[in-house]
C-alpha cells in the first residue's frame, strides 16, 4: 500500500527538485502530445527548448528572450511579496494595462516636446498608475473585507475596456486615419525605450527587472519588511503578535505588485509594443503568476522561471512556424508546466510511504 | 540610436544574404501571419484558404509557412522577423494591428517582400492590400431593406474604424433606397471574434425587433442565434457560412484572397514584384457575394444580383450622391462619387442613421 505522509518539515531537496521535475515531466507528456499530433516529439522539444538558445538563429532569439522575460519577471517579483504574505493579487494584468495607459498619457500630453526628461516622467506615471489600480482591491479588502482575488481579477476586465476606450478615444493618434491606436511611442525620441546595446535586447525594462530581483532579494532576506512578509505568510497570528499590521501588509503588497506591473506595462508600451492599442495586453499579468510559483516565490527562482517561460513562448513560435505545430499546443505546454509543478509540489510537504503503516 | 539600428540591420542583412543565396535553388518561401486561429471560420480561415490556393497553384515550386493567433504588437514583430530569418521571400501579414510591426520588419529585411492587409503604410519592400467590402455591404443593404417586415435591421459592428463605418453607411444607404422606413440598430461588440459576445448582441437585436441581422464580426454565433429565434435573416461574414443556408443565412460576403496571393507570389518568382496599394472589390472577385438563397423573393434576388453585377462592372459606385452626412451637411452632390481617400478615413454616419459613433 502506498500512502502520503506529512513531513514534519518541508523537504529542502524537493523545494529545488520540484521545478526541475515539473519541467522534465512537461517535456515527456508534451512530447507524447506532439507525437499524437503527428509531429516528431524530439524535434518539437528541441525547437522549443534548444533552438532559441543555441540554434542557427540564436543571435536573434537570445535578445528576444530578454524582451519577453523582462515584464514577466518584473510582475512576478511584485506578486511574490503578496503571495508570500497570503495576499492574492490576481489582477496584475489590469495593473499592467493601467500603468501603460497612465504612462503613455503623460508622455502623449507633452507631445511633441523633444526632451529626454519625458521618459523618466512617464516611468513614474506608469508605476503610479499600476499602484493606484492595485490599491483599489487593497483598500476594499482593508476597509470592507472584500475578497482581493475577485476584485483584482474583475478589475482586469475593467482595465481591458479602458484600454480599448483609450485606443479609440483620448489617446488615438490624430495621424492614424481614424484607426484605433495611439502614436508610436517607441518612434518618438522623447518617450522611446530603445535597445541599450545593439543586438542584445536589453532595454530599460530588462534593467528594471534585474534591479527588482536584487532589491527583492535584499528586502526578503535582510530587511524587517521582508521578515514581516514571511512571518505573515507562515503564521498570521504570530505576525500579529510581532506587531505586524495586517491591513498595512495588504496595502503594501498590493502596492508593490501594482507598481511593478505598471512599470512593466510602461516599458512595454514605450518599447517592444510601442503603442496603446485595443489588444495591448497579451497576458503577461496572468503568466507572471505561473512564473512566480515556478520560481518558488524566490527572486532568483523567478529570474530563472521568467527565462524558462520566455523560452516556451519563443520556442513555441519557432515550433509553430517551422514545424506547423498548432498555437494551442504551445499554450497547453505552458499550462502543463504549472500543473506538474503543483502536482510535484506535494512531495515538498509529504513523503511517500510504501508498505503497511505501523500501528502506533 | 541610429547607429545601433543600422548595426542590427547590417547583421541581419548579411545573415539573410547568405541564407538567401543558399536558398536560390530551393522553392520560394511564402509566409503568413494570422491574427486568429485558422479554424475561426471567418477572417483568418479565408486567408488560410488563400495560402492553400497558393500551395495548390505552384506545387513544389513554393513552400508556405504560417503562424496563427499572433497577438498584435511586439509578438507580431518577432513572428514576422522570425519568418524572414528562416528564409521567407514573401510575407503576408493579415491584420490591421500588424502594421507597425510589419513596417519595422520590412526595414530590417530589405530583401524580403512584405504585404500588409488593411493598413496604409508602404515602403520599397512593403505593399498594402485590402478589399472593398462596402460593395458587398451595399448588396446586403439592398436585400435587407426589402425583406425586413419590422423595418428594423440589426447590425453587429466590431470596432468604430473607417472600414466598419463604411460598411454600415453602405448597407444603410442601399436599404433606405428600397425602403425609406428602414431603421438600423447598431451594437458595437468591440471584438472581431468572440462567439459569446456576438451571440449576445444578436439576441439583443432580435429582442429589439430586428428581423435581419448584419454582422461585421467573424463567428457564426449570430447565425446560430438567428436560427434559434426563427424568421430572422442573416448574412455570412468573411466566409460563406453556407452551413446556415438557405435560412437564416440568405447570402454572404466572401473574402477571396486566393487570386491576389497567387498573383503576388508569381511576381516574386518572376522577380517583378513592386510596391503596390491594391484595393479590389467585386470586379476582381476579391469581394465575393455568396449565393443568394431562395429563402428570399425571386425579384429581390434578381435585383440584388443586378446590383452586384453593376458594381462589378464598374457601372455603379455604392457611394454615389446625393448623400448627406448625419448632421445634414452635404457630403456628395448629385451624381458625384466618393473618392478613396475619404472612404479610407470615413469617420461619420450618413443622414438617416441614428445614434453616434462611439469614441
Amino acid at each position: 500500500m502506498i500512502a502520503l505522509e506529512k513531513r514534519p518539515q518541508p523537504s529542502t531537496i524537493w523545494v529545488y527538485l520540484a521545478p526541475l521535475l515539473a519541467v522534465v515531466l512537461t517535456m515527456i507528456v508534451g512530447g507524447i502530445l506532439f507525437a499524437a499530433l503527428g509531429k516528431n516529439p524530439i524535434s518539437v522539444i528541441s525547437a522549443i527548448f534548444y533552438e532559441p538558445l543555441f540554434g542557427e538563429f540564436a543571435f536573434y532569439y537570445r535578445p528576444q528572450l530578454l524582451v519577453k522575460a523582462a515584464p514577466l519577471i518584473l510582475i512576478a517579483i511584485g506578486l511574490s511579496f503578496g503571495f508570500r504574505a497570503g495576499v492574492w493579487n490576481i489582477g496584475a494584468e489590469g495593473q499592467y494595462i493601467v500603468g501603460a495607459i497612465t504612462g503613455a498619457a503623460v508622455g502623449l500630453a507633452l507631445y511633441p516636446a523633444e526632451t529626454r526628461l519625458i521618459f523618466p516622467l512617464m516611468v513614474v506615471a506608469g508605476a503610479l498608475g499600476g499602484w493606484a489600480w492595485g490599491m483599489i482591491p487593497g483598500l476594499l479588502k482593508v476597509k470592507f473585507g472584500a475578497n482581493e482575488i475577485l476584485v483584482s481579477l474583475m478589475l482586469v476586465y475593467v482595465a481591458e475596456q479602458l484600454v480599448a476606450a483609450m485606443a479609440l478615444g483620448p489617446l488615438r493618434s490624430p495621424e492614424g486615419r481614424g484607426f484605433p491606436g495611439s502614436r508610436n511611442l517607441s518612434q518618438w525620441a522623447s518617450s522611446a525605450n530603445p535597445e541599450l546595446m545593439a543586438g542584445t535586447g536589453v532595454h530599460w525594462g530588462v534593467v528594471a527587472a534585474l534591479i527588482a530581483v536584487i532589491f527583492a532579494y535584499i528586502t526578503l532576506s535582510r530587511h524587517i519588511f521582508g521578515f514581516q512578509v514571511r512571518l505573515t505568510g507562515q503564521s498570521p497570528r504570530a505576525a500579529r503578535f510581532a506587531g505586524v499590521n495586517p491591513g498595512r501588509m495588504v496595502l503594501a503588497c498590493m502596492g508593490i505588485s501594482g507598481a511593478l506591473a505598471g512599470l512593466a506595462g510602461l516599458f512595454e508600451v514605450t518599447g517592444p509594443s510601442g503603442q496603446i492599442t485595443i489588444d495591448f495586453n497579451v497576458g503577461y499579468g496572468f503568466t507572471a503568476i505561473i512564473v512566480a510559483f515556478l520560481g518558488r516565490l524566490h527572486p532568483v527562482g523567478i529570474l530563472l522561471a521568467g527565462g524558462l517561460m520566455a523560452l516556451t513562448y519563443i520556442g513555441g513560435e519557432i515550433a509553430q512556424s517551422n514545424l506547423g505545430l498548432p498555437g494551442a499546443a504551445v499554450q497547453l505546454l505552458q499550462g502543463m508546466l504549472l500543473f506538474f509543478l503543483l502536482a510535484v509540489d506535494v512531495m515538498t510537504n509529504y513523503r511517500l510511504r510504501v508498505g503497511t503503516r505501523e500501528v502506533a | 540610436m541610429i547607429f545601433t539600428r543600422r548595426a542590427v540591420a547590417a547583421i541581419l542583412a548579411s545573415t539573410l544574404a547568405t541564407g538567401a543565396a543558399a536558398q536560390d535553388d530551393g522553392p520560394t518561401r511564402v509566409g503568413f501571419i494570422y491574427v486568429g486561429p485558422v479554424g475561426d471560420g471567418g477572417w483568418t480561415y479565408e486567408h488560410d484558404q488563400g495560402r492553400l490556393a497558393v500551395e495548390e497553384e505552384f506545387g513544389d515550386a513554393v513552400e508556405t509557412v504560417y503562424v496563427e493567433s499572433v497577438p498584435e504588437g511586439a509578438d507580431a514583430q518577432r513572428a514576422i522577423e522570425q519568418m524572414a530569418l528562416q528564409g521567407a521571400d514573401l510575407i503576408f501579414t493579415t491584420s490591421f494591428g500588424f502594421m507597425d510591426p510589419t513596417v519595422a520588419a520590412a526595414e530590417k529585411f530589405p530583401d524580403v517582400k512584405f504585404e500588409h492587409a488593411t493598413g496604409y503604410k508602404t515602403a520599397d519592400n512593403l505593399s498594402i492590400y485590402s478589399a472593398r467590402f462596402y460593395e458587398g455591404r451595399a448588396v446586403q443593404g439592398h436585400i435587407a431593406g426589402q425583406i425586413t417586415e419590422s423595418n428594423i435591421v440589426g447590425y453587429i459592428a466590431s470596432f468604430p474604424i473607417p472600414e466598419v463605418i463604411r460598411g454600415i453607411n453602405a448597407a444603410y444607404l442601399h436599404a433606405q433606397e428600397v425602403n425609406p422606413d428602414v431603421e438600423f440598430k447598431i451594437i458595437w461588440a468591440y471584438t472581431w471574434f468572440d462567439p459569446a459576445k456576438e451571440a449576445d448582441a444578436a439576441t439583443t437585436l432580435i429582442e429589439q425587433g430586428a428581423d435581419v441581422i448584419l454582422q461585421h464580426t467573424d463567428s457564426t454565433a449570430p447565425q446560430a442565434a438567428a436560427e434559434a429565434a426563427g424568421n430572422v435573416y442573416t448574412f455570412g461574414q468573411a466566409s460563406d457560412m453556407s452551413e446556415y443556408a438557405p435560412m437564416p443565412r440568405v447570402s454572404s460576403i466572401i473574402d477571396n484572397w486566393a487570386p491576389y496571393y497567387i498573383e503576388r507570389t508569381q511576381a516574386v518568382i518572376d522577380g517583378t514584384w513592386e510596391t503596390s496599394d491594391r484595393w479590389d472589390g467585386i470586379d476582381t472577385g476579391m469581394v465575393g457575394i455568396g449565393e443568394i438563397t431562395d429563402a428570399i423573393p425571386a425579384e429581390v434576388k434578381a435585383s440584388a444580383e443586378d446590383l452586384r453585377d453593376r458594381i462589378g462592372a464598374g457601372e455603379y459606385h455604392p457611394f454615389t450622391g446625393p448623400i448627406n452626412r448625419q448632421d445634414g451637411s452635404v457630403w456628395l452632390e448629385e451624381g458625384e462619387t466618393a473618392d478613396d481617400e475619404t472612404l479610407l478615413s470615413m469617420d461619420f454616419y450618413v443622414e438617416g442613421l441614428t445614434g453616434t459613433i462611439p469614441e
